[in-house]
């Protein structure tokens, strides 16, 4: 009862207190409870329709990844900066039709590999043969990644190499041999990269390259003349090194034109991909950056590029990675980029960002990403596919960044330097030494399905997906040409796993094996939409994607149960428009751009 | 109120510093909190959707009138409230787009004032109050801001001398400066210890969270002890716990992750209500009157 001035008498204050105690200590509880359960009752991960299984050393691949080192000045924090060069890419090299597989190392005198596919579920490794083995040197710096294509038309898959140091663009012979033509294409440029793409900017035919860099590109990381070589801010960060844009002039030579095309990002790239995104028939470019938010860049008819935030400003993280895949079949291409999670540390949360460019009243990305998906650990490269045929698309993710002592991590340490003025932790030799810490290490790969309604559910574990291993880059690629996506993941410091998929025999499916005329020859760049009862898939060859990865560049769909698909629409890079009506299903249709 | 117009003429700043004498501190703290949440949001976009925000400001409010109203017969001023959901918005980074921690965060901060009382005190910080028991209790769900705050010196500047100039106008500076000297000393001295480079261990201090920390938690005046001079010795012994926490993390000791993350604020939510309680009961507190309140 009020006592004067509308206050109320000290005892009916004590017991009203002892009321509002029980939603206070309910509140309490209710974190508690919110912080055991699952995000998602895993009451569906029982049927994903698929298996993938260890098949590495059955392959006959036994690729282990070595990591670098580096001038003794940053001995401190070698781990972190070492802790990126295994990549896996994708290419038919030999032109045998059946895709092979090229993964790099990043210690002086550690070979890469170029593995063989034979055909029968084996593989060799032909690299040093190939002239692709030994490009890790002093002098010449270390591997880490690489990105195939046809960049001078003549029907065999040419491969560029990206390292910290200088650029290596291999010409393919004949299909067994390699040539370094990196003089001769005006590409001898001193990069600190982790990642690149083909891509056909202007639509002419010919294949143009854009080169992500991390560090700045005066930094030799094996002779530092200073230890302030660091990022300038965790999440804004712009003292990176800069992106670079290469056109491909037709005569084996390359222009660079950054800056013409204004596409010299400093924000510390780790991944780009390139792709249609807002379906003016274009290709733009879609960059990951570490310390910094994610960047779009909209291609003004190959003239230049316009830097674009639809929505991307906000949250700014570390991107490691981006995906493309339709997500929803809604025949358009959305967006996946890794970034950083560590329970009770930091969540930057993975974004899924739904492409919303083509809808007028958007013209934005629109992140849907919930607890499930947003949280796949220190994540690094991912990628879509239809890995059960049921026709939507599954999300496979690596992730761990340093497995070293599993009882000491770093975090703590690094929760110190993080939130510091960028001015102390923009020098190396003031982080505190790693020694051998982990950081996030030993997690486990994700493996989304996408449920409808009931949104993401990680099946990876029912899968057979289990190693705890440092993911960097995964890849997929139907190794055996059965109409299966198989996935291969690159390991840093570790062994590389290939999983040989086993989805249910029930769903169909098709793929398309596609080759340019007026476009590059790779069809690097072709998006295609395919259109089955009433839903449409669309799916793009890619010129690099994921975290320091490419895919098999033959595109593949699953149908589920239905076993005819109405018509494919094919959207090649040179402009031109192809629809092909009811082909044949569960084969690999090849298809040839019209020359007219 | 003072007449303006009768003040003797001198600078902008000394006026405005003499205006301000006579603004209730609440105000000051809640006008600096605004400015660090536009100049954060609009610099970096730190809050990370707007949706937070509008959740957090008014789970707080209401909180605050219901039972304010439920238990105290009238609405009071919400100010605190407004400061403490300005601060778990700022503060609190959880798992994906999840709403909850800030819902449940709002209601413990606002609702420990009227629950966790000793001699008609509230004893926590609401805000650290929310922050503590949300990382102990949820850290796979939940942490905190770390370095969304883009790191620069310019950004930084602004806030700590906006801060500084009002911690002072609202006779809190000795608290802020007693804290970050304690700070320095005791971090220089276990980095030493551990044979450590120094720089490291008190780069923190130069962090978003801890402004927020300075200005904002340690700073509480229905928090704090009552005189100065033992207001100064229970800053000393939150920087010493503090201290202390860190250096078991040094040493891997198993604490739970909140300890790791945020060891200012569990050192100020561990010291801070002993000392309270202490000083309450030392100086035979009665009741607070009905219209005092929480400053944050």
């Amino acid at each position: 009862m009020p006592t004067k001035a509308g206050t109320r008498a000290p005892s009916h204050q004590g017991l009203r207190r002892l009321l509002v105690a029980i939603p206070f200590f309910g509140a309490i509880g209710a974190a508690i409870r919110m912080d055991a359960v699952p995000t998602r009752a895993p009451t569906d991960v029982t049927h994903p329709g698929f298996v993938l299984d260890d098949e590495t050393a059955a392959a006959g691949i036994h690729f282990v990844h070595h990591r670098p080192t580096f001038d003794a000045k940053i001995a401190n924090i070698e781990p972190h900066v070492a802790a990126l060069g295994a990549s896996v890419s994708v290419a038919d090299f030999d032109s045998d039709g059946w895709p092979d597989l090229y993964f790099t190392n990043s210690k002086f005198g550690e070979p890469n590999a170029l593995y063989r596919n034979r055909g029968d579920g084996t593989f060799e490794d032909v690299a040093a043969s190939a002239g692709l083995a030994d490009l890790n040197r002093p002098g010449d710096g270390v591997s880490m990644g690489t990105v195939w294509g046809d960049f001078d038309n003549d029907g065999h898959e040419d491969v560029l190499v990206y390292r910290y140091g200088y650029l290596a663009l291999f010409k393919n012979i004949d299909g067994h041999h390699f040539q370094d033509v990196t003089e001769a294409a005006g590409l001898h440029r001193w990069v600190n990269s982790n990642g690149a793409v083909w891509l056909d900017y202007d639509r002419d035919g010919l294949l143009d390259l854009y080169v992500t860099a991390y560090f700045r590109d005066d930094v030799d990381l094996w002779h530092l003349s200073t230890t302030r070589i660091m990022h300038n801010s965790f999440e804004f960060a712009t003292n990176g090194g800069k992106n670079l844009m290469f056109h491909n002039l037709g005569n084996g030579k390359f222009e660079d034109v950054t800056d013409k095309l204004g596409v010299g990002s400093t924000r510390w790239t780790l991944a780009a991909a390139a792709a249609d995104l807002n379906e003016d028939g274009w290709p733009d470019l879609y960059l990951a950056n570490d310390y910094g938010p994610e960047e779009l860049y909209i291609n003004d008819h190959g003239r230049r590029f316009t830097l674009q935030t639809p929505g991307l400003e906000s949250e700014s993280k570390s991107g490691m990675a981006v995906a493309l895949g339709d997500v929803f079949n809604r025949g358009h291409l959305d967006v996946f980029v890794t970034n950083i999670s560590e329970k009770g540390y930091l969540f930057q949360n993975n974004n899924l960002r739904v492409n919303e460019l083509t809808d007028a009243g958007q013209r934005r990305f629109h992140n849907v990403a919930d607890p499930v998906v947003a949280d796949a650990g220190w994540a690094w490269g991912a990628q879509f596919g239809d890995l059960n045929n049921d026709g939507t698309n599954e999300l496979f993710v690596v992730n761990g960044f340093i497995s070293d002592d599993p009882k000491t991590s770093y975090w703590y340490s690094m929760s110190k330097i993080a939130g510091a003025n960028a001015r102390l932790f923009e020098d190396a030799k003031t982080w505190p030494a790693f020694g051998h810490a982990s950081l996030s290490g030993f997690e486990p790969s994700r493996v989304y399905l996408f449920r409808g309604l009931a949104g993401w559910t990680d099946v990876a574990k029912s899968v057979g997906v289990t190693d705890v291993s440092d993911g960097r880059a995964v890849a997929f690629a139907d190794l055996s040409n059965r109409g299966v996506l198989d996935v291969i993941v690159a390991n840093q410091n570790q062994a590389a796993i290939l999983y040989r998929n086993r989805p249910d025999s029930s769903n169909h499916w098709i793929e398309l094996a596609l080759t340019g005329t007026r476009s590059n020859r790779s069809a690097i760049g072709a998006e295609v939409v395919l259109e089955t009862s009433g839903m449409k898939q669309r799916r793009a060859v890619d010129g690099g994607m994921g975290f320091a990865s490419q895919n098999d560049r033959r595109l593949h769909f699953g149908l589920g149960h239905t076993d005819w698909v109405d018509r494919i629409v094919i959207h090649w890079p040179s402009g031109t428009q192809q629809v092909v009506t009811n082909p044949a299903v569960d084969r690999i249709v090849a298809i040839t751009e019209p020359k007219s | 109120m003072t007449d303006a117009s009768a003040l003797p003429r001198s600078s902008i700043p000394a006026r405005w510093w003499q205006r301000t004498s006579v603004l209730d501190p609440r105000y000051l703290i809640a006008g600096l909190i605004t400015l660090v949440l536009i100049v954060a949001q609009l610099r970096y976009h730190v809050v990370g959707g707007y949706e937070r925000l509008v959740v957090a400001l008014l789970t707080c409010t209401v909180t605050e009138a219901l039972l304010s109203a439920f238990i105290r017969g009238r609405v009071v001023n919400l100010q605190s409230a407004y400061i403490s959901g300005i601060s778990l918005t700022l503060l609190l980074k959880p798992q994906g787009a999840t709403l909850w921690p800030f819902v449940l965060g709002g209601f413990l901060a606002i609702a420990s004032k009227y629950v966790l009382q000793y001699r008609g005190n509230h004893l926590w910080n609401p805000t650290n109050f929310a922050i503590s028991c949300l990382l102990l209790a949820a850290p796979n769900r939940v942490s905190v801001l770390s370095h969304q705050w883009g790191n620069d010196l310019a950004t930084n500047l602004v806030i700590w001398t906006f801060g500084l100039v009002i911690a002072a106008r609202v006779r809190v500076l000795h608290l802020t400066l007693t804290y970050v000297a304690s700070f320095l000393v005791l971090n220089s001295v276990r980095a030493t210890l551990l044979h450590q480079p120094v720089l490291p261990e008190i780069a923190p201090i130069t962090g978003p969270m801890y402004q927020l920390f300075v200005f904002f938690m340690i700073t509480d005046p229905r928090t704090i002890v009552r005189e100065r001079r033992w207001q100064i010795v229970v800053v000393v012994i939150i920087a010493i716990v503090e201290a202390l926490i860190r250096l078991a993390s040094d040493q891997g000791w198993p604490l739970p992750t909140a300890f790791n993350v945020g060891p200012a604020f569990l050192a100020l939510a561990i010291v801070g209500p002993i000392a309270k309680a202490i000083d309450l009961s030392r100086s035979g507190a009665t009741p607070r009157s009905a219209g005092r309140q929480a400053t944050s």
